[in-house]
């Protein structure tokens, strides 16, 4: 009992992340069509900046604030310069640049900081507190759903509630009309690729530190994680992001927990095929009729 | 709109008669390149130092790949980014079932031929149940799905190191080049002739079912996948076909490769391998098997010019070890990058395009 307590808090954290970094996903897939598959190299380029201004200063704050800003900046400059002018009537090009982008990133970053692994610091402890003999759930994990939690109400209320998020949102869903009402579509979507990859910085900042550290390749597997969240949940449903990414969290935690670590990337590859091949739109999608 | 859709402008020929106007028989004419070809190469071989030898050989296997990789992406219009795993299944056969021959005590040089055979039918049985999956995925789903399945192929070496030995991988026992060649006959000349060999027979089916029914088939579901169930064509046992064809190239090239390296370890299977092949043949072109032959040669070629480049600037070690490791990274990033933004069609299509300008220019030609 105590085991299936601590991995559900264990692997909820997880699912944290893995929800948003799903959302990241998922944002610009409403936004622009495309599956980022670059999302997991951006964001460990902005983990590496934030490990440099950790370094120079010290101060891990500093870090994660550039990591954030960071994120933002290569979000924006990843669309203004490279997904602007790839021919989207195939949806195999924008993949194959995503691709290519991976490629770029890691290699440059494999030049700058070696292809070592790297400590990444912690804000807080990871050692479990212990509620009533059980060890629950550590500081850093509740550091962990702070900070996705106030993520995704901010992310909540900039779509809801703010002038520029119903921009965003009308530019995404009718380009021609918006554009026509006054709406600066390109910038809007500049927009959706940075918040979209400052989110995923933000998941890395959050994740690397669980794992064996920093390096260029650390993302590969959260991302495949947090594609098969984003699938779960469907493409189009934020809310669906985040609760795929729970589910995704807390069966990964089960299986390493209970069948070994070993396991977990061939259970992510079984969920994600389960998924895809019984319910192709995500467990949130309405009906439609197949699109020919 | 069309689900699915190549990169590659849709050619001409995609139903009906080869539009080129090419008479003859396809089989013959195709025999008579390959054994062209195989003539260059056993020439070559002789003339060339081993350490090239050995490069040409890696070509050779790397091309069974991507000419596999491109049937199915550019003339099917599936993408594939779990290629890298396919060949490490093909590799780890070879493996397994030469240090089984070699536990066993049998030799002799037809064992070789065996455990290739039984990598491409294990490969094919992979490449089944990945493209019965991948057929009824689209776009960016089947991508993320063969992603998935290159990030966990490697991963599973470590889960059974029991058979696969963990991060140390498995050697490759290969016998030495039969004595009736000569006591000094360079071994990388053999590692050549068997590498060419296997990709001159896979090259030569590839293209002859790319010219046939089914190649036509490939091309139609490509294009357009509505309009193919209307003539009558299944789409998804299409794709599938599509799916097994190209595993078996993958399968045969990872062999290959392993037995040059005579070992395999799963971090020469990496998700950058996926990504290099895919590189290759965007780079290549994407829907002509041509384009494969130019993404296998940068594959050889790149790694060794930026290890020339670095030799030139006097750095110290880590950092050499570092641009060594990266610089060719980077430079099939950007150039993926730059190809599919400015020329879809790769180095083979600028080649047929200038090839078409010249031939137009040439008086009393019809064309």
């Amino acid at each position: 009992m105590e085991r299936f307590v601590f991995l559900t808090f264990d692997g909820l954290s997880r699912g944290a992340v893995y929800a948003a970094f799903a959302l990241a996903l998922v944002l610009i897939w409403r936004a622009a069509r495309i599956v980022n598959f670059a999302q997991g190299a951006m964001a460990v380029a902005a983990a590496y900046v934030a490990y440099s201004v950790t370094a120079a200063t010290g101060s891990y704050w500093l870090g994660f604030l550039a990591a954030l800003a960071a994120g933002l900046l290569l979000g924006a400059v990843v669309d203004r310069a490279v997904m602007r002018f790839v021919d989207h009537t195939s949806p195999l090009n924008p993949v194959i640049v995503a691709l290519g982008l991976v490629l770029l990133i890691q290699a440059v970053l494999g030049m700058i900081y070696g292809n070592e692994f790297r400590p990444a610091g912690t804000p807080f402890d990871r050692a479990a507190l212990t509620v009533g003999g059980f060890a629950v759930v550590s500081p850093y994990d509740l550091f962990v759903f702070a900070t996705v939690g106030l993520m995704m109400v901010a992310l909540a209320w900039i779509f809801a509630r703010t002038p520029v998020g119903l921009r965003m949102r009308a530019a995404a869903f009718a380009p021609e009309v918006s554009r026509l009402l006054g709406v600066n579509v390109g910038g809007m979507l500049a927009l959706g690729w940075a918040l979209a990859s400052g989110v995923g910085a933000l998941a890395a900042m959050l994740v690397i530190p669980t794992e064996l550290g920093l390096h260029p390749n650390a993302m590969d597997l959260v991302f495949v994680s947090a594609f098969t969240a984003a699938v779960v949940g469907g493409l189009d449903s934020p809310p669906g992001a985040v609760v795929g990414g729970l589910v995704v969290g807390l069966v990964l935690s089960y299986v390493s927990g209970y069948a070994g670590s070993d396991l977990t990337p061939l259970a992510v590859l079984v969920l994600l095929l389960a998924v895809l091949l019984v319910r192709p739109g995500g467990l949130f999608a309405p009906v439609t009729a197949r699109r020919v | 709109m069309s689900a699915t859709r190549a990169a590659a402008p849709p050619e001409r020929a995609a139903t009906g008669a080869p539009a080129d106007g090419r008479r003859g028989s396809t089989l013959l004419r195709h025999l008579a390149v390959a054994v062209a070809v195989a003539l260059l190469v056993l020439a070559a071989s002789y003339g060339l130092a081993p350490f090239r030898n050995f490069q040409l050989a890696t070509v050779a296997a790397y091309l069974c790949a991507t000419a596999g990789l491109t049937v199915l992406t550019g003339l099917n219009g599936q993408l594939s980014l779990g290629h890298g795993a396919l060949m490490a299944t093909g590799a780890y056969t070879v493996a397994l079932c030469q240090g089984a021959f070699a536990d066993h005590g049998l030799t002799g040089g037809w064992l070789l031929a065996v455990s290739l055979v039984a990598a491409i039918l294990v490969t094919v049985a992979v490449g089944a149940v990945v493209g019965a999956a991948a057929a009824r995925l689209r776009g960016p789903y089947l991508a993320g799905v063969t992603l998935a399945v290159a990030v966990v192929v490697p991963a599973l070496t470590v889960t059974f190191d029991g058979v696969f030995n963990g991060d140390q991988g498995l050697s490759v026992p290969v016998e030495p080049p039969p004595l009736a060649l000569g006591a000094y006959f360079p071994y990388e000349r053999w590692q050549l002739w068997i590498a060419a060999a296997g990709t001159l027979l896979a090259l030569v089916l590839l293209a002859n079912l790319v010219r046939s029914r089914y190649g036509r088939t490939f091309r139609a579901v490509r294009d357009d996948e509505v309009a193919a169930r209307l003539a009558g064509i299944h789409v998804a046992r299409t794709q599938v076909l599509a799916f097994v064809v190209s595993a078996a190239g993958a399968g045969l090239g990872g062999a290959l490769l392993a037995v040059l390296a005579q070992s395999v370890s799963p971090g020469a299977f990496s998700l950058t391998l996926s990504l290099f092949l895919l590189m290759a043949v965007v780079i290549g072109g994407l829907g002509r098997l041509a384009g494969a032959l130019w993404g296998a040669v940068l594959l050889v070629v790149l790694p060794d010019l930026t290890h020339s480049v670095t030799e030139l600037f006097t750095v110290s070690p880590a950092v050499a070890q570092r641009l060594e490791g990266n610089l060719p990274l980077a430079i099939f990033g950007i150039t993926l990058v730059v190809v599919m933004i400015a020329a879809p069609g790769g180095v083979q299509g600028l080649l047929s395009r200038l090839g078409r300008e010249l031939l137009a220019r040439w008086p009393g030609r019809r064309s």
